[in-house]
């Protein structure tokens, strides 16, 4: 691995993300063994920071780490000395004088996990940098999608929602490029970046063209304060617009693969027919993000492979 | 630095003497006798006078920094008005302008008279900018009558837009009555929302909220007409888009009362250079494109733009040491000025020494009404002596401003300060 810390995937060398990918399909033999637990990071201690509500993505990387039987430890913002006034900066000091070996943090500031390493000596893991990345979950869509495909060289993928406000979309994009696939954007225009072309993208606003061009579809969250602050006039309008619906994969007659990060809002941005039919690979994924976490925890932390068979 | 009274007779030796305001250039020495100018020439060394050789040395007019934040009252941990001039003396400045955003702000002839007063106990001159609006709410106009008699020299809510039209007209028409400058920090706060970058590719890519140079521009406009169809004095503070310099450019035409500034800054760096997250770069209005910095370059050399200002702005390490996003807007730049933009203009885009000069001398007094002649035999001696050719890393041990947030720490810059006159007293580097 050429990096200390995850970050991001902007500029992540391709080889480490498909070793990840690999290292995260036997961490998915181990997950489906009676089992379900290796000891390569034991003795590693790994504080879970959180300065933001989660719930998927903080019981993925405890799993992972339970799995991996680390010790962890979790802060949550809402429970911590942060509403006492204690400095950004206190806090993880604090914490590294504790001697712990990796953080993984979600935080709302964007450049936050930077931030970090600049503070402590441990490895850090981006868990969701407001609206800038959220590598991990690139690396387990990426690993959805490979595992679906076979390779992501060539793959057409459109991402599809509010991509500004997205982590998820940004992560996407710079692995996927990466990875030699090709992304289209598709969205309401006050809901893609300005200069999203940059990102060597598509972009284009008819969600039925990008159907009939992409291989997979990444389904991004609607949050309704969007509407408040006036990007979108309303769900139904949305919904006509960009909507996954059933009727509008059912008139494409072709396959394709539908992903969601999740949470879902059901009838807003994707139809429950379309979550729970045999096209998406939503709950895939959730299982992949533990796999993914298990490869991502160990490669940066030295886990060493031959534990393992012990 | 070293700070040290003139002797009654103190003469600069073998320099070269830049004048921005009769743009001249000479080998001339300068004899200064009881903190005035006796003369320029060549002329015999008086008997018992301190001599300065100032070889291989440019001596010209002290500089003036029309924007500047010197947090006094309020927030004197982060500055003062003497730790300030310090920063002041550093750069060559011998004048500055000080923004009246502080705490209470500068609202009222009473508290124009205390800043009058307590600079008169500082090294350096400084002019009050007095509040446009009543506690800078851009609502009610200040008592601009009564706070130009206690020494006000222009009028600003800097920090806050005037966004309300009709109070901005207001202020421009009563302003015109005393041809005095109405100094307008141009954002549309709607347009900004939550920015704290500029929009743009590099924003793209670091996930931060960011606002388009239409943020600054769509006010400068609104601004520039104004100011147009009523006749009044405009200076339009720290320019940065590319837009903005357009509709300077097009309204220059139509009316002498319009003049404009940029700083450093804007001129030093691009948005890229916020790749690093360093909140020392956050500031407002936010550093563009490289598109915006070559325009803001053109502007300065074909004279769209009239002056240099560094809008020096002291923020705490801790509250700089927080999040992009909490992180409050602004860096200092009094010690980094003259290298900075004499490497941009001078060394980078082959502008003249002495035109270079006139931004941060002669115009900038131009521009708020002050005796720009500072070489007349008789004047009050504010000189800066400087080294063009110097090339130095700034460091932390060159700050003199209580506060450190700058982004120009381990930056080359070309052109160093060696010595500031005035007051009487020369403040010299080691």
């Amino acid at each position: 691995m050429k990096n200390k810390h995850l970050l991001g995937l902007k500029d992540y060398p391709g080889e480490d993300i498909q070793l990840i990918i690999d290292t995260a399909y036997k961490f998915k033999e181990v997950l489906n063994r009676p089992i379900k637990k290796v000891p390569s990071l034991k003795g590693k201690t790994i504080v879970n920071l959180f300065f933001e509500n989660s719930t998927r993505t903080r019981i993925s990387f405890e799993l992972a780490q339970k799995r991996l039987s680390a010790d962890t430890v979790n802060f949550s913002a809402s429970s911590s000395s942060l509403k006492k006034g204690e400095t950004f900066k206190d806090t993880v000091q604090n914490i590294e004088s504790m001697k712990i070996d990796g953080v993984v943090m979600r935080h709302p500031t964007p450049g936050s996990p930077i931030h970090l390493t600049s503070h402590i000596d441990a490895v850090v893991i981006n868990a969701g940098d407001g609206t800038h990345e959220h590598p991990t979950q690139g690396i387990l869509d990426m690993m959805s999608l490979h595992e679906k495909f076979g390779s992501l060289k060539g793959l057409k993928v459109g991402i599809v929602g509010d991509v500004t406000h997205s982590r998820v979309a940004l992560s996407n994009i710079y692995g996927l490029k990466t990875m030699g696939a090709e992304v289209t954007l598709c969205g309401p225009s006050t809901l893609i970046p300005r200069y999203a072309e940059n990102l060597g993208v598509k972009v284009n606003y008819s969600v039925d063209e990008v159907i009939e061009w992409a291989d997979a579809l990444n389904v991004l969250r609607i949050q309704r304060e969007r509407m408040q602050g006036g990007l979108l006039p309303s769900v139904r309008e949305y919904r006509n617009l960009f909507g996954i619906t059933e009727e509008r994969l059912v008139s494409h007659k072709k396959e394709i693969v539908v992903m969601h990060p999740g949470p879902m809002n059901r009838g807003v941005e994707i139809d429950s027919a379309v979550a729970d039919s045999d096209q998406a690979i939503i709950l895939d994924q959730v299982l992949n993000g533990v796999a993914s976490r298990m490869s991502i925890l160990y490669l940066l932390l030295g886990g060493k492979l031959d534990e393992e068979s012990n | 630095m070293k700070i040290s009274k003139l002797k009654k007779n103190f003469v600069l030796k073998n320099g070269t003497v830049l004048d921005p305001f009769n743009e001249t250039e000479a080998k001339a020495d300068i004899h200064v006798q009881d903190g005035t100018i006796k003369q320029i020439g060549k002329f015999p060394v008086p008997k018992n006078s301190e001599v300065l050789d100032c070889k291989n040395l440019f001596i010209t007019h002290g500089f003036f920094d029309p924007h500047v934040h010197f947090r006094e009252p309020g927030e004197e941990d982060k500055e003062d008005l003497n730790s300030g001039s310090m920063a002041a003396l550093a750069g060559g400045f011998t004048g500055v302008c000080t923004m009246p955003n502080t705490n209470p702000p500068i609202d009222s002839p009473e508290s124009i008279r205390y800043i009058m007063s307590r600079s008169d106990e500082c090294p350096i001159n400084i002019y009050p900018i007095g509040a446009i609006t009543k506690s800078q709410s851009g609502k009610e106009l200040t008592e601009m009558g009564a706070m130009l008699s206690e020494g006000a020299i222009a009028f600003s809510d800097d920090g806050l837009p005037i966004s309300d039209a009709k109070v901005m007209q207001n202020a421009l028409e009563y302003s015109s009555m005393f041809d005095t400058p109405i100094i307008n920090h141009a954002e549309d706060e709607c347009l900004k929302a939550n920015g704290v970058m500029h929009m743009g590719k590099v924003s793209t890519n670091l996930g931060l909220p960011s606002s388009p140079g239409i943020t600054e521009s769509n006010m400068v406009h609104r601004d520039l007409e104004l100011a147009v169809h009523v006749g009044a004095r405009l200076h339009v503070p720290h320019v940065s888009s590319l837009r903005s310099v357009d509709h300077l450019k097009s309204i220059k035409k139509k009316s002498s009362k319009i003049s404009a500034e940029v700083t450093p800054h804007h001129l030093f760096f691009t948005d890229e250079d916020l790749v690093s997250y360093n909140t020392n770069f956050k500031v407002a209005p936010p550093i563009r494109s490289s598109k915006d910095r070559k325009a803001l370059i053109a502007a300065v050399k074909n004279g769209t733009i009239d002056c240099i200002a560094t809008d020096h702005a002291p923020h705490t390490i801790e509250e700089k040491e927080g999040t992009f996003d909490t992180a409050p807007f602004g860096m200092i730049g009094l010690e980094t000025c003259f290298g900075a933009v004499n490497k941009v203009l001078v060394c980078d885009n082959k502008m003249n020494l002495l035109s270079f000069l006139k931004l941060l001398t002669s115009n900038p007094r131009r521009i708020m009404g002050i005796d720009q002649d500072l070489f007349k035999i008789g004047s009050s001696a504010e000189i800066a002596i400087f080294d063009s050719k110097a090339s130095w890393n700034f460091t932390k041990d060159d700050i003199f401003s209580k506060s450190h947030n700058s982004p120009f720490v381990g930056k080359e810059l070309k052109g160093k300060v060696v010595a500031t006159i005035v007051k009487a007293h020369i403040a010299s580097q080691e």
